[in-house]
């Protein structure tokens, strides 16, 4: 029989060589790909975020979890294709640094844990315009902005982003939320009228469900 | 090669054959709420007792950095100095993303200041070179541009060439351009040290100006944070590190640098080390 239990260990622990037979070997057994994904890999995944939000884990272990599931994935994904529901994502997340800031760890960090949490994730960079980000919006037609901003000096690009999504086609399309060590949720969300405000990664994926209503 | 910035009564000389020179980086708001708040209120207390602290410990440049969003950057900037110049008289840095604070910084400084901080950029040479000239500033340039923050060596050092060129263009000597070849996070990319480093050697071997170092960037996302400052630290001193922008009230790093001094023999019979270890742990009577 599959050792299931050892597939979540794996994610948990990162163990990016262990993955793949562990994965075939389940596969082999005839353990459904979706069961695989959704009640062993994005399990541990939650796991990895309660561990990370507690401190008790650290970056690269983080993202070491999420290149685990990554490759488990990339081997159960070819048996989804066509699959009704099989592939279906939560939802699609543009993700991206305000104008002006180049920073990009924490935003990946968000990407990571979106992606581990079965959202489809766009990735947009840094240094992102406001109409970047509206045209990049439209044309993945997405369901939810996140802006990241780390500066002081952010401040204004955020506010011209949610603007320029207020002002344009894609306000009642998309969700916008904000994160960044140099937003606040009174900023962005009681001044901007940013739909949402997340304090780190972990959080990103719960104000993004809660907007979306979707089960934690 | 040698940059010499100053204040009416205190000149500092930062070169490769000298110790270490220790920019204090605690005066700025960014993730200090307390003096966040303070500053919001335009008490300047908590600032002043930041640059008593940041001497006693070492600094011989302070950094001021006072962007908070929804204050007026400008008049803080003023503000800030004034108030650091009641209690030290060492030579200041002055830091902003904002040109127009650094303009208004440099206008009320007396002496040769060091200006933080210009990189690649169309807009920020365009911006804040001519500032630097005009009035006889030495400045950090960081190697980034239009295109962001490069993980490689050769962009890195690319890109200083073209900081300095345009800087000799505009009549600023080489002495007076210290280069920051940026060190990202390690947790983020295993590789970030290392190229880090190899900057820092080369651009030291190609260039031969002064160089700084933002070294808490290095551990983020790390456990033991200090530590691995500290290594880095060192590590950089000997690739080309002249003049570190970091905490020098954590002993860790202050006990460091002053180590990277004495391995290089800048510290006759070894005095500034034990002085500063006596300092830190009094003998009991």
């Amino acid at each position: 029989m599959a050792d299931l239990q050892a597939i979540k260990d794996a994610v948990l622990s990162g163990k990016r060589k262990d993955i793949v037979a562990l994965v075939q070997s389940a596969l082999d057994d005839g353990v459904e790909p979706e069961v695989i994904i959704n009640d062993y890999m994005i399990e541990a995944m939650k796991e990895v975020g309660a561990r990370f939000e507690a401190k008790k884990i650290f970056v690269p272990e983080m993202m070491m979890a999420a290149r685990t599931m990554q490759t488990g994935v990339d081997i159960i994904k070819p048996l989804l294709v066509g699959k009704e529901g099989g592939a279906k994502k939560l939802g699609k997340v543009l993700i991206g640094t305000v104008f002006g800031d180049l920073h990009d760890i924490g935003k990946n960090l968000v990407m990571l844990l979106l992606e581990s949490s079965g959202f489809e994730v766009v990735n947009i960079g840094e240094n992102v315009t406001p109409e970047q980000f509206v045209a990049k919006a439209r044309e993945h037609n997405v369901d939810i902005v996140g802006m990241s901003s780390l500066l002081t000096t952010g401040d204004p690009h955020v506010k011209s982003t949610i603007e320029a999504f207020k002002a344009s086609d894609m306000k009642d399309k998309v969700k916008l939320i904000c994160g960044g060590a140099a937003v606040t949720k009174k900023f962005s969300v009681g001044e901007c009228g940013a739909d949402g405000y997340a304090t780190d990664a972990v959080d990103a994926v719960r104000v993004i469900k809660k907007i979306m209503n979707i089960a934690a | 090669m040698e940059t010499k910035i100053w204040s009416p009564t205190r000149e500092v000389i930062i070169g490769c054959g000298r110790p270490v020179v220790i920019i204090g980086e605690r005066i700025n708001p960014t993730g200090r709420k307390k003096l966040a708040q303070s500053l919001e209120q335009g008490d300047m207390s908590l600032l002043q007792e930041e640059a008593r602290r940041q001497v006693e410990a070492g600094s011989q440049v302070l950094d001021i950095n006072v962007g908070l969003s929804g204050t007026d950057e400008k008049a803080l900037m003023v503000l800030a100095i004034k108030a650091v110049r009641e209690i030290t008289d060492a030579p200041l840095c002055i830091d902003s993303a904002n040109p127009e604070v650094l303009a208004v910084g440099l206008a009320n400084y007396e002496g040769k200041a060091l200006v933080n901080s210009v990189n690649g950029e169309e807009a920020k040479l365009k911006e804040v070179l001519p500032l630097v000239a005009h009035y006889k500033a030495a400045v950090v340039c960081l190697t980034m541009d239009d295109k962001g923050i490069p993980k490689d060596v050769p962009t890195r050092l690319a890109i200083a060439d073209k900081i300095i060129n345009e800087a000799v263009k505009l009549g600023i000597p080489l002495e007076d351009i210290i280069i920051d070849p940026l060190a990202m996070s390690v947790a983020a990319d295993d590789q970030a040290g290392l190229s880090a480093l190899d900057a820092l050697g080369q651009i030291r071997d190609k260039l031969g100006v002064n160089q700084t170092i933002g070294a808490s960037n290095v551990s983020f996302g790390l456990p033991d944070r200090p530590f691995v400052n500290c290594i880095f630290l060192a590590m950089a001193v000997m690739r080309g590190l002249t003049c570190p922008i970091t905490d020098p009230t954590n002993w860790l790093i202050k006990e460091t640098l002053i180590l990277c001094d004495l391995m290089l023999a800048k510290d006759e019979f070894s005095m500034n080390f034990i002085s500063a270890y006596r300092k830190q742990f009094p003998l009991e009577d």
